[in-house]
């Protein structure tokens, strides 16, 4: 017995300093080959998402559940307030709802005539979760528990209620990474509503902290129509989002010192501090099915 | 033994970090609790220990939030180790080393988060990211760490005396 226990323990002991030196090579070496590759990337993210997702999964449910507890314990009086409030709104929104329909069929009757009918049509999408945030304060970039299995694919559109959220730029089996607008090193090509006119939507931690907005830039508006109020979305030259999502409003707008173009900042539709559940469009840019 | 536990509690503060506390952040913010553990088990049980818990720590991050795979993990690999050789000048009890040690990872830690994902961009506020992220990230990881250390280290103080216990028995045979 003694002999076996005594083998198990002489084990052969590499330095320390040997230990840093392979593992910084192998660092420097995912570097290399996920700027290049998605090789190693698939694979680990198949080792992440049957390992470490299901608990987020769980966690996430449990951290739900507390938070609609606790929003239980809300004044009751605000809740009957809110909903004599919604009820209002119902019947002006049903009224507003008939006239929009009227307006629809001739819109579609129109587009007929037009043969506009294919730009426009209806996205397929699914509902995600969100199951984990990032894990440090300088991104705004999450986690959904939807993958590959579900049908999601890298630059898959995200929406949540009536605005853009950001796009797909990973996917697992079951779980799928996405890219906020809001992130400070993403850029989105946006354009006016109104004009037509291209601009360029920046995140910016800055300004969401300070704020709640984010930057807009290099926006053509050289008959100076464009103002506060006035609706962003993504625009038709975008190759990663579909046309026409919306964005946000302009908040403030300014001339940039070369007196061509203009940026200012715009807040966001979608309330990324309450994010809880965002649909994912599946139908790509590139190729509508 | 110490592996296994070092893993479990990097699992736990991976996931914990990643849902519960991004649920429930503090205006935005959220402490830093996989940093936490490398520091502590970097100084705690030492530095190849620290080294590798803060490579596997920072290979999550990598996955499930980085653009680039390896780069947290290089920079929590490096924040491991160096705590680790903080391990001989560490004594048992004293808990003013530890914090000030997981207070001082964590201000290089976002320095080298700031520099790497912006000031590359070209983006100069250092002032505003200091106030608005690095500070209140240091005050809440400070306090979280206040309550988190003494828990590792009473973990791996229990795991040692049951490894002695264990060694003892079977000198004894």
């Amino acid at each position: 017995m003694s002999p076996l226990v005594k083998k198990k323990k002489k084990r052969i002991k590499i330095p320390t300093m040997y230990w840093l030196f392979v593992l910084s090579l192998v660092c420097v070496i995912l570097m290399i080959l996920s700027f290049n590759t998605d090789i190693v990337m698939t694979p680990l993210n198949y080792a992440g998402g049957y390992t470490i997702v299901p608990f987020q999964k769980g966690l996430t449910n449990v951290g739900n559940y507390l938070i609609e507890q606790t929003e239980r314990f809300k004044k009751l009086e605000d809740v009957i307030a809110e909903n004599e409030e919604l009820k209002k709104q119902v019947d002006e929104l049903s009224k507003d709802n008939t006239i929009l329909q009227q307006d629809k069929y001739e819109l579609t009757k129109l587009r007929e005539l037009y043969e506009l009918d294919a730009e426009y049509e209806e996205y397929d999408k699914i509902g995600a979760r969100i199951i984990s945030r990032e894990s440090d304060n300088w991104y705004a970039n999450f986690v959904i528990d939807k993958g590959s299995n579900d049908g999601i694919q890298v630059d898959c559109n995200v929406i949540a209620g009536s605005g853009l959220v950001g796009r797909v730029t990973e996917v697992g089996p079951n779980y799928a990474k996405v890219v906020s607008i809001i992130s400070d090193n993403v850029n989105t090509s946006g354009m006016i509503l109104a004009t037509g006119d291209i601009l360029m939507v920046s995140g910016s931690l800055e300004g969401m902290n300070k704020r709640g907005t984010i930057d807009f830039s290099q926006l053509n508006d050289d008959n100076d129509v464009v103002q506060t109020g006035d609706k962003i979305v993504t625009s038709n030259i975008s190759d990663k989002y579909l046309q026409g999502i919306l964005i946000g409003y302009v908040d403030h707008i300014s001339t940039d010192s070369n007196n061509l173009t203009k940026s200012g900042d715009l807040i966001p539709v979608v309330d990324f501090k309450h994010l809880e559940e965002v649909l994912v469009i599946t139908t790509l840019k590139n190729n509508p099915q | 033994m110490k592996a296994i536990a070092s893993g479990l509690l990097l699992i736990i503060c991976f996931v914990l970090q990643s849902t519960l506390f991004a649920q429930f952040n503090i205006g935005g913010i959220l402490p830093n609790l996989i940093l936490i553990l490398t520091a502590s088990i970097g100084f705690r049980v030492g530095r190849k220990n620290g080294l590798i818990v803060g490579f596997i720590a920072g290979l999550l991050a990598d996955i499930f939030f980085g653009n680039v795979l390896g780069l947290y993990a290089f920079v929590y690999m490096y924040l491991g180790f160096m705590n680790g050789s903080f391990k001989r000048v560490l004594l048992q009890g004293d808990y003013k080393l530890p914090m000030l040690l997981i207070a001082v990872s964590d201000v290089v830690y976002g320095h080298i988060m700031y520099i790497l994902k912006f000031l590359m961009r070209g983006d100069f506020h250092y002032l505003y990211y200091l106030r608005s992220i690095m500070l209140p990230e240091l005050i809440y990881t400070t306090v979280m760490a206040l309550a988190l250390f003494p828990l590792i280290n009473l973990i791996f103080n229990l795991i040692e005396k049951w490894e002695k216990l264990l060694e003892g028995e079977e000198e004894f045979e």
